[in-house]
């Protein structure tokens, strides 16, 4: 294939890719989807399973309700009409991690249809079409490279309840793929239905890519890229697979319907083997599960309980704390990162102030610790009284950092860090007085010199009493009494 | 009389297994047993604080229905030596009113046939003749009962395969409503068309059984949440202003006359004990056949799909990785007509052929369903019909495929509308027995029960051995 990669850009310029992307979210229920085992992710292999999930002869699958609730909620945030009556299918084919034979899956009538997802910001923002969100079970996982010569078969994950996110063939490139991505996994993150954590495969991605002239209208034969498992690897594989396609067609050759297989190691796509790519999955209704019927007043509820999603709370961000975009893009990345700042900020008063520690300091100890900002020692309430101590000059901006260090180190109060640490300005005018002529007296030199008019060495003998303050003295009452005392 | 108690029982039916030579050098019945822990049970089931209603009626269960103790093969070499552990809801409610499972019987292998020849540890024999089939695929449990080694035992249907076994083997067999019975447990052949059915001596034996077993179980989601009335109180019911259905497709011009006389012997009964008697037509019931052979292999050909010797049963390893482990494996474990509904299940759920026969097969499903709401809407309460068209064939008298099919003629139907059904001796012909067949609305086996009380009462002991 290395013949087809890296086409100069002036024959990808003359073409326009054609992104829709299937993405499969593994939802955060406590059971599986069709039984009563543990669905958490991380037990030792093969512990979180029953008759069921194990497909033993005779077992059958009885829908969680809970599965349905998150794959609802899901349907509703993408703005997708929730169909009132659904039906699983089975998808049959064999593999040694797919118990039954087949998938339980849903297939020409799914939960739920026709929804979108606004991406990017700004001039850059455009709708990307739902095209439908179905419910299915996950297979087990197979591990080929754990003992030499055998796979090894890990059922913990069969039966965890997914929903399937296809989208309309709206995106025109790699950045709209990855911005679709990161708007898709916000989203998820804000109705708290899934991890979507894709390392650990709670959110996987399969593209469908095409390229065509621009200006063309009829749409390009299209492949199936997979096996990607970073964004950066989604990005990186519509890249590679674009210019191979861009070759062929630029050749006067044929783009064949395939599977692509995504090759990070190597940066490069190379064809699945056609086994992999040619199942018929010979789908047919799951006579074992009777159609899912929905009571409309269940499918509003679960609209109306959905929580502010990312858009509005950006915009309501903006209007109410007048921060600016990308502040406001920093501060709602996560739903729990808006929490904390919205609470720090209403307990202080000050947003501004407020979006500049959780910006600067919090997320620099999050980052440092690589820590979540739900586990975080420090609590929006003590930030916002910490932020209080500043604003009032009880301590200095630089002490205040040193404090938060402590804070988020100890889960201490603020005030009782300050007070233990010494951090607590000193603006008692005999303590600074004292100070400021130690240091004139031990620098006699700058000293002279300064009262002769080098006024230039008053940055130097500041930064000296406030030193011998350890940092406690209010500096601005340090520069008025060095002038004074060194004066006199 | 006294009822036996668990442990008399349970010997009881054990010595009687002896004498029959229940076991593969005799009827080859019964697959599984193990009578000290069947006694151990019975002990337990005597030692309870309060009678138990089946403590007198020890069980014998088909072998393709998961227990614990007792090996689950299916008439099958996939399954061989495969012990369930965890056990069906039918077998825990048998349990839990005190029945103790006596054995596992033989049946055609995944439920797939008509005279329990299919099986892979060797056909049954009718022990009313020795030279004949018990009828199938629940073969191993009518024997059971004929035989006298059990008042109840549990079978499972598809097509027929209760109540044509039980109509071969003079005793009655019910095929509930679809959804009466929580099927967690059997396994599956055909998941829209399967049900449990019980097997009994009498009416009122299987009465009991159903009544044991029927109702919603969680663990079931096409189960059904509908009250479960007694069935046994059926058996004062007056017959008199009842109107019996006589489906004239049921009663084709080549019909044997000795079973057409027989049929109207019971109707005449019926009529006697002031029921009416009406001529009515189910008009779909040729396309019945080709109906259930589209729909049953389809969902079979993905029920079976498990047995892939991944994780339990039978695993043939080739030098060729995993395809040629499943191909082997699959090829070793399943018998001949297995292979083939497997086969032709594949087939029409293709790509390019579900359409023409997956699909249309369900619309013409819906057309027989349709038939029957007709039917019981136009009055009829109860139809009646012979449950096969022909008594107990010989051993290896029925070699082609197709001929074998037509034993469910009269049965399949009911499988297919999920509407329930009883078969009950109604006499003889040639010193074989002959089954009549009563079907009633969905979810009214309690008219049904009532129905073959009646009958069973009118023809009297004769009709029976």
């Amino acid at each position: 294939m290395t013949g087809l990669r890296d086409a100069p850009a002036h024959v990808t310029a003359r073409y326009e890719m054609v992104v829709g992307l299937e993405v499969h979210v593994q939802l955060r229920t406590k059971t599986k989807a069709f039984c009563s085992c543990d669905a958490t992710y991380g037990a030792p292999p093969n512990v979180n399973t029953c008759p069921v999930c194990l497909a033993l002869p005779g077992a059958l699958p009885a829908l969680n309700r809970e599965a349905v609730h998150l794959a609802m909620r899901a349907a509703h945030a993408l703005g997708c009409t929730v169909n009132p009556v659904s039906v699983f299918a089975r998808k049959n084919y064999f593999y040694p991690d797919l118990p039954k034979g087949y998938q339980i899956s849903q297939y020409d009538r799914p939960l739920a249809l026709a929804g979108r997802l606004e991406i990017g910001d700004g001039d850059a923002a455009r709708t990307v079409g739902i095209t439908r969100v179905h419910m299915e079970e996950d297979a087990g996982k197979s591990i080929h490279d754990r003992y030499p010569g055998a796979t090894a078969i890990d059922l913990n994950r069969a039966g965890v309840p997914l929903i399937e996110i296809v989208s309309e063939p709206d995106m025109r490139s790699s950045a709209d793929a990855v911005a679709y991505l990161t708007a898709l996994k916000q989203i998820l993150e804000y109705i708290d239905v899934s991890d979507v954590n894709m390392e650990e495969g709670s959110l996987r991605v399969d593209a469908n890519v095409s390229a065509r002239p621009h200006g063309a209208t009829a749409l390009g034969t299209k492949t199936e890229v997979k096996n990607m498992n970073s964004f950066s690897g989604v990005q990186r594989a519509l890249e590679a697979e674009f210019e191979r396609q861009c070759t062929l067609l630029e050749r006067g050759e044929r783009v064949h319907q395939q599977t692509m297989l995504w090759d990070g190691s190597r940066n490069e796509v190379r064809p699945a083997r056609s086994k992999e790519a040619s199942h018929d999955y010979r789908y047919f209704p799951e006579p074992d599960l009777p159609p899912l019927v929905l009571d409309p007043q269940w499918i509003d509820a679960v609209r109306r309980e959905l929580p502010e999603l990312p858009r509005a709370r950006r915009e309501r961000f903006a209007r109410e704390y007048g921060l600016a975009a990308a502040d406001v893009g920093v501060l709602t990345s996560t739903p729990a990162l808006a929490d904390y700042f919205e609470a720090a900020a209403k307990a202080h008063g000050d947003a501004k102030a407020a979006a500049n520690w959780v910006m600067g300091e919090v997320l620099a100890a999050l980052h440092i610790s690589n820590e979540s900002i739900q586990h975080f020692r420090v609590a929006p309430a003590p930030l916002a009284r910490l932020l209080d101590l500043v604003r009032d000059g009880v301590v200095s901006h630089s002490a205040a950092k040193r404090v938060f260090a402590v804070m988020a180190e100890t889960g201490e109060p603020p005030e009782r860090v300050a007070e233990r640490e010494g951090l607590v300005q000193v603006r008692d005018a005999d303590e600074l007085t004292r100070w400021v002529d130690e240091v004139l007296a031990e620098h006699p030199a700058e000293a002279d010199r300064f009262r002769a008019g080098e006024k230039k060495l008053l940055g130097v003998l500041v930064g000296l009493v406030m030193k011998k303050s350890k940092g406690r003295a209010d500096p601005r009452r340090v520069n008025q009494l060095v002038s004074e005392r060194a004066g006199g | 009389m006294t009822e036996p108690t668990a442990v008399e029982a349970v010997t009881a039916s054990f010595a009687r297994m002896e004498a029959v030579r229940a076991g593969a050098d005799g009827l080859n019945c019964v697959l599984w047993s193990d009578r000290e822990r069947a006694l151990a049970q019975a002990r337990a089931v005597d030692a309870r604080a309060e009678r138990a209603p089946l403590a007198g009626y020890p069980v014998a269960v088909k072998d393709n229905i998961a227990t614990l103790d007792l090996p689950t093969t299916c008439g099958s070499r996939i399954l061989e030596g495969y012990v369930s552990p965890y056990e069906a809801t039918v077998v825990s409610r048998l349990r839990a009113a005190g029945s103790v499972v006596l054995c596992k019987t033989n049946c055609d292998e995944f439920a797939m046939g008509s005279s329990n020849e299919n099986s892979a540890y060797g056909p049954v024999r009718n022990p009313l003749d020795p030279c004949r089939v018990p009828g199938g695929s629940s073969g191993g449990s009518a024997a059971a009962v004929a035989a006298g080694i059990a008042r109840i035992a549990l079978g499972s249907e598809t097509g027929g395969s209760v109540r044509q076994p039980a109509a071969f083997c003079g005793v009655v067999g019910v095929k509930p409503t679809y959804g009466r019975v929580s099927r967690f447990g059997l396994v599956a052949f055909a998941s829209s068309l399967d049900q449990v059915g019980v097997l009994g001596r009498t009416v009122d034996d299987a009465a009991l059984g159903m009544e044991v077993i029927a109702g919603r179980d969680p663990y079931d989601s096409t189960s059904a949440d509908c009250p479960v009335p007694r069935y046994r109180e059926g058996a004062i019911r007056s017959m008199r202003g009842l109107t019996i259905g006589r489906p004239a497709e049921y009663f084709p011009a080549s019909l044997d006359p000795r079973v057409t006389a027989l049929c109207d012997r019971a109707l005449d009964a019926f009529r006697a004990l002031g029921a009416q008697v009406r001529d009515i037509s189910l008009p779909h019931t040729d396309l019945a056949i080709p109906v259930y052979y589209i729909v049953a292999p389809a969902e079979a050909s993905s029920n079976l799909a498990r047995f892939d010797g991944v994780r339990y049963g039978l695993r043939v390893m080739g030098d060729d990785g995993l395809r040629a482990m499943y191909e082997r494996t699959r090829s070793r474990g399943f018998g001949p007509e297995v292979t083939r509904r497997v086969l032709l299940g594949t087939y029409v759920l293709s790509a390019g052929y579900y359409d023409a026969y997956y699909k249309k097969a369900q619309e013409v499903r819906a057309c027989i369903t349709d038939d029957f709401r007709r039917a019981f809407a136009s009055g009829v309460d109860v139809i009646f019909t012979p449950t096969t068209p022909s008594p107990a064939f010989e051993l290896g008298a029925k070699s082609d495929p197709y001929e074998m099919y037509l034993n469910d003629i009269f049965t399949c139907t009911a499988n297919l509308s999920g509407v329930p059904g009883i078969s009950l001796p109604i006499g003889h012909v040639d010193h074989l027995p002959i089954g009549g067949q009563l079907l009633a609305r969905h979810f009214d086996e309690a008219g049904m029960f009532a129905a073959a009380y009646a009958l069973e009462r009118a023809l009297g002991e004769d009709a029976r051995r």
